[in-house]
């Protein structure tokens, strides 16, 4: 069975191919069952190729496939090649199920829309793509599915492409991932270079033999993939281009800036996490930047008025979170955390998508309200997404995972009371917005009629994600509640265990209480700010202090102003000083020389005979005189 | 007698007569007086030929002054008709007047 490997990636691949070049001709139906059939065959294989490897792991726990070699020069030949390990086998199944779910929805969501073809031929790229980039042997296949997610999320938040408005947040999107692209190619010549390989199993041993831990050369590279992984995960400097990302379709959003390739950074940072070992400067720089994200993140959604700008920052803020754990070196925490937010965060998006197409395609939640009794299904999916996100104690998944964060943070040696303190920070604000949002939008009086009620397609996956964002996190339970710890078990293999600072049961179980406090303060300072007396919330934002603050978050802490004055001012000068470009003017030059030489000599055209006869009279004297000289 | 003059005398006037010609050609504006110039060019010619011939004693410097004189009839003569053209198209023989290939 898990010699199938190859067709996970194929499948969608195939699908892409298929649609790219006969979608239009093709009737919606075969379209849809191309186009979401690729995918759900893809995940049926993933479980049945899980299943496999869970009850009968083969060898190393590991199990490689070559397909080709890609390229040969110079001694060096990388191949497609895809492994399967605890790690990739998570990535797979969740991109998959979860990919599968969000298609199945699209179908209806997207059913009206005359790119429908388009729109599932660019899905089915991006599945194919992030299947490559987390099956993929070696550095440089990765790299491959790396740049492929990038170019199907320009694709797709440009979707709409007739709206200038989507090209520009697209065009912010790859530019600004680019930036981190760059920093991760470099950091990939500087492997290579130094290790001779690329192929992630030996550079990790390589790396391990050959550097010694903290020296520069590992430093370096460690910082330029992290610089990748920033940009392609939205986190601190490079953040900016996720919640403008917001301008294509949900499902989008959905899929791609919520439950997969934003966490394409996470997946690099834990594959490579030897690499990261040998330079702890580096790694503690990765919790710092998550702290600091998700604080920062958190507060900016506190004052969205668009529903899904809200889940973009809570996004950030939430991969700022598992950033945080890779920086304490919580291996599987983060990836817990990765899991159970990929079906919660995916599961806010959809339901979003549902309340936007009941109300006219209005964004603003505070145009909403009174939603609950108009469409219950997605009420209370969405409320259980909602718990999970703001880690709603013992019942939800998020709580778990959350949770076992912020216990690392504090208890890993490499952790301390300031990242906890930051991480717990930023569970109390998160609690807050997110339910701002449930109550703005479900709650009070109705605004607005229904226009579309969602059918099975659209509530089915809400209700299976909402199943999942309850049970997914009883595979990690700590031990205060049971000691559950089939996941971490489960990727033993790839991330031994570390050893944890000797602490009493008692301290971890106060921490759990403190946590879940703050959870359910957060969710009660909501429901007194947005649902017992609005007034409050508004009349301060209405204040001097309360609007600068209002204005400063609302803008994402002022990235975009500051990256305007700092690269794009300077930049849009430098062009406007060289508008006659120098470099241009030696090849017209050329033209104006020609042209000079031409006035001139056409003066001796004179058209008068007399002219003709003096220039024939002097030619024949100069003649004649160099035949007498030369003579 | 003719074999006492020196030929470099003969060619010298002839040169001279050329050169009066030229000076004729370039300097007289009438179309009319720049053929009668032309004319001039070709008798200094004829005569370089014959002095040639004579110098050597044979007979074809006179053989080419024939020549010359045949061609220099002819050439008048549609040098005649094509000054008759240029009047009737410009009204004046003025040659500075024919200049519309200016540029």
């Amino acid at each position: 069975m898990i010699a199938f490997l190859y067709l996970i990636p194929a499948l969608p691949f195939a699908g892409f191919i298929i649609l790219a070049l006969t979608g239009r001709r093709l009737p919606k139906s075969v379209t849809t069952l191309v186009g979401a059939g690729s995918v759900g065959l893809s995940a049926l294989i993933a479980v049945l190729i899980g299943i496999n490897f869970i009850t009968a792991p083969p060898q190393g726990y590991a199990f490689t496939q070559t397909l080709w070699t890609w390229m040969q020069f110079d001694g060096y030949a990388p191949s497609i090649s895809f492994t399967l390990d605890p790690l990739s086998l998570i990535m797979v199944l969740v991109i998959t199920i979860v990919g599968f779910l969000i298609h199945l929805y699209s179908t209806e969501f997207m059913s009206d829309d005359e790119g429908y073809s388009r729109f599932f031929a660019y899905m089915n790229l991006f599945v194919g793509s992030m299947l490559t980039l987390v099956l993929a042997d070696n550095l440089v296949l990765l790299y491959l599915g790396w740049e492929g997610v990038g170019l199907c999320s320009y694709l797709l938040i440009g979707f709409w492409y007739r709206d200038p408005v989507n090209g520009r947040a697209a065009r912010k999107a790859f530019i600004v991932t680019r930036i981190g692209d760059t920093a991760m190619a470099i950091g990939l010549f500087l492997l290579f270079t130094n290790l001779g390989t690329l192929n992630i199993q030996d550079l990790m041993q390589a790396a391990h033999a050959k550097w010694p831990i903290g020296s520069d050369t590992a430093v370096l590279a460690a910082a330029l993939l992290l610089g990748g992984a920033l940009g392609k995960s939205a986190q601190l400097p490079l953040q900016v281009w996720l919640p403008d990302a917001m301008a294509g379709p949900t499902p989008v959003s959905a899929l791609i800036h919520a439950a997969t390739m934003v966490t394409a950074g996470v997946y690099l940072i834990a594959r490579t996490h030897v690499l990261f070992e040998l330079a702890p400067a580096v790694q503690t720089a990765v919790a710092v930047i998550g702290a600091l994200t998700l604080l920062i993140a958190g507060f900016s959604a506190l004052v969205q008025r668009d529903i899904k700008r809200v889940l973009a920052y809570s996004t950030i803020s939430q991969i700022g979170y598992m950033f945080l754990a890779l920086g304490v070196g919580a291996w599987s925490a983060a990836m817990f955390h990765f899991m159970t937010h990929a079906f919660f965060k995916a599961l806010l998006f959809l339901g979003a998508g549902v309340v936007i197409l009941a109300q006219h395609e209005e964004h603003d939640m505070f145009k909403m309200g009174g939603l609950r009794k108009k469409l219950p299904a997605t009420f209370w999916t969405f409320l259980i997404g909602s718990a999970s996100l703001s880690a709603l104690p013992v019942v939800t998944a998020g709580f778990y995972s959350k949770d076992l964060i912020l216990w690392q943070a504090w208890s890993s040696p490499s952790g301390g009371a300031l990242l906890w303190a930051a991480g717990l920070l930023g569970a109390f604000i998160t609690s807050i917005y997110t339910f701002r949002m449930v109550f703005v939008t479900f709650f009070g009086e109705s605004k607005m009629e229904v226009s579309h009620r969602p059918g099975s397609r659209m509530i089915m996956p809400l209700m299976i994600l909402a199943v999942f964002s309850i049970v997914g996190g009883f595979v990690e339970m700590p031990d205060t509640l049971g000691n559950v710890a089939l996941f971490s078990d489960f990727l033993q293999p790839i991330f031994p265990v570390q050893a944890v600072q000797h602490v009493v049961v008692g301290t971890e179980l106060l921490f759990q209480i403190i946590a879940s406090l703050v959870s359910l303060s957060g969710i009660f300072v909501a429901y007194l700010l947005y649902f017992r007396s609005p007034q409050t919330a508004e009349k301060f934002a209405l204040s001097s202090v309360g609007a600068k603050i209002e204005r400063f978050w609302f803008s994402g802490w002022g990235f975009d102003w500051l990256y305007e004055k700092l690269f794009i001012n300077p930049f849009l000068w430098t062009a406007k000083i060289n508008k006659s470009d120098f470099i241009d003017s030696g090849y017209t030059g050329i033209a104006s020389l020609n042209r000079a030489i031409h006035a001139v000599l056409s003066k001796t055209q004179t058209g008068n005979i007399r002219w003709y006869a003096m220039g024939i009279v002097i030619g024949a004297v100069v003649f004649l005189g160099i035949i007498v000289a030369l003579h | 007698m003719i074999s006492n003059i020196p030929m470099e005398h003969g060619l010298i006037l002839a040169a001279i007569l050329f050169a009066l010609g030229l000076i004729g050609v370039l300097v007289r504006r009438n179309i009319v007086f720049m053929l009668m110039s032309v004319e001039v060019m070709l008798n200094a010619v004829g005569l370089a030929f014959v002095v040639g011939g004579a110098r050597w004693g044979q007979v074809d410097g006179q053989i080419m002054f024939i020549f010359i004189l045949t061609m220099a009839a002819a050439e008048v003569s549609v040098g005649l008709a094509l000054v008759l053209q240029l009047h009737h198209s410009f009204k004046t023989l003025d040659a500075d007047a024919a200049s519309t290939m200016k540029g």
